[in-house]
């Protein structure tokens, strides 16, 4: 095996193992470093499969801005930051069977379909700053467009819903 | 390096993702599953461009497309939760059943509290 190779698998495991225990922690805060943890690791899974400027996308809006828009939320909702026991719903089992088979689904799947595939590292263009803004604004300009509206849409939507009155809805809901 | 190995570890991701969101109560919670599942879509997006070596970057520009949208419905998501726990006072995906059957509204609401 190259050094990529045993690098991918490292990060892999790391990537993998935390994100078990995202899902499985009885602690809300050590959940969203956690997620830092898988966060960073699919980060230099994507240095290593040639998607340069991904990464560091990767590294500034999801290790940077969301975990720490989570942790303000957990904040804001008062989350003790101690142990918690009643973090999972009373049905772990089946929401466990669900997953494993989505799983078991999926890398049946993509095994049977690519098991003989092999990905030529080599000779990939490394997605460099200059490489992906290039492809981004000579064509998928478009596309580009539509997500900054969508951005925009997004953002206003959220300041209208942090501005509603509490009571408000709380009366609808009443009725 | 065989395509399956990063198609497995998006596969792998995905259904942590898919357990998170079913099994947990938080709804900050279940958006870390939603985040652990758009990760998987990320892994295998840029997977598929280092093999397809399209000169187009189809892969690698969408996985930056799924990382701005993330990034907006994380936003929306959290403007959401605030304003259910400023009217609930919890965040517990499973106690907020006002949309659900109509069968005793009063005291579930009341039971949640």
């Amino acid at each position: 095996m190259s050094w990529v190779q045993v690098l991918f698998v490292l990060l892999s495991l790391v990537a993998v193992a935390s994100a078990l225990l995202v899902v499985t922690t009885s602690n809300l805060v050590h959940a969203a470093l956690w997620l830092v943890v898988t966060l960073g690791s699919i980060a230099g899974v994507f240095l290593l499969l040639a998607a340069e400027f991904v990464a560091w996308v990767q590294v500034l809006i999801y290790v940077g801005a969301v975990v720490v828009l989570l942790l303000f939320a957990l904040m804001l909702t008062r989350a003790p930051t101690g142990r918690q026991d009643d973090l999972n719903v009373g049905r772990v089992v089946p929401a466990a069977i669900v997953a494993v088979l989505v799983g078991a689904v999926l890398v049946s799947t993509v095994v049977a379909g690519f098991h003989d595939v092999q990905l030529d590292l080599e000779r990939a263009v490394v997605g460099s700053a200059s490489v992906t803004g290039g492809t981004v604004f000579r064509l998928w300009v478009l596309p580009f467009e539509v997500l900054s509206v969508l951005l925009l849409a997004a953002l206003v939507g959220a300041i209208v819903l942090s501005k509603l009155r509490a009571d408000e809805p709380a009366e609808a809901g009443e009725d | 390096m065989p395509l399956w190995w990063p198609l497995l570890l998006g596969s792998l991701l995905f259904s942590i993702g898919v357990y998170g969101v079913l099994a947990r109560r938080n709804a900050v919670l279940v958006l870390m599953g939603v985040e652990l599942m758009l990760n998987a879509v990320n892994v295998n997006f840029v997977a598929f461009d280092a093999h397809l070596r399209s000169a187009v970057h189809g892969g690698q520009t969408f996985a930056l497309f799924v990382i701005v949208i993330a990034a907006a419905e994380i936003g929306l998501a959290l403007a959401i939760v605030l304003l259910v726990f400023r009217t609930h006072g919890h965040i517990e995906v499973d106690e907020l059943r006002e949309l659900g059957e109509a069968a005793e509204p009063a005291e579930r609401s009341e039971a949640a509290r």
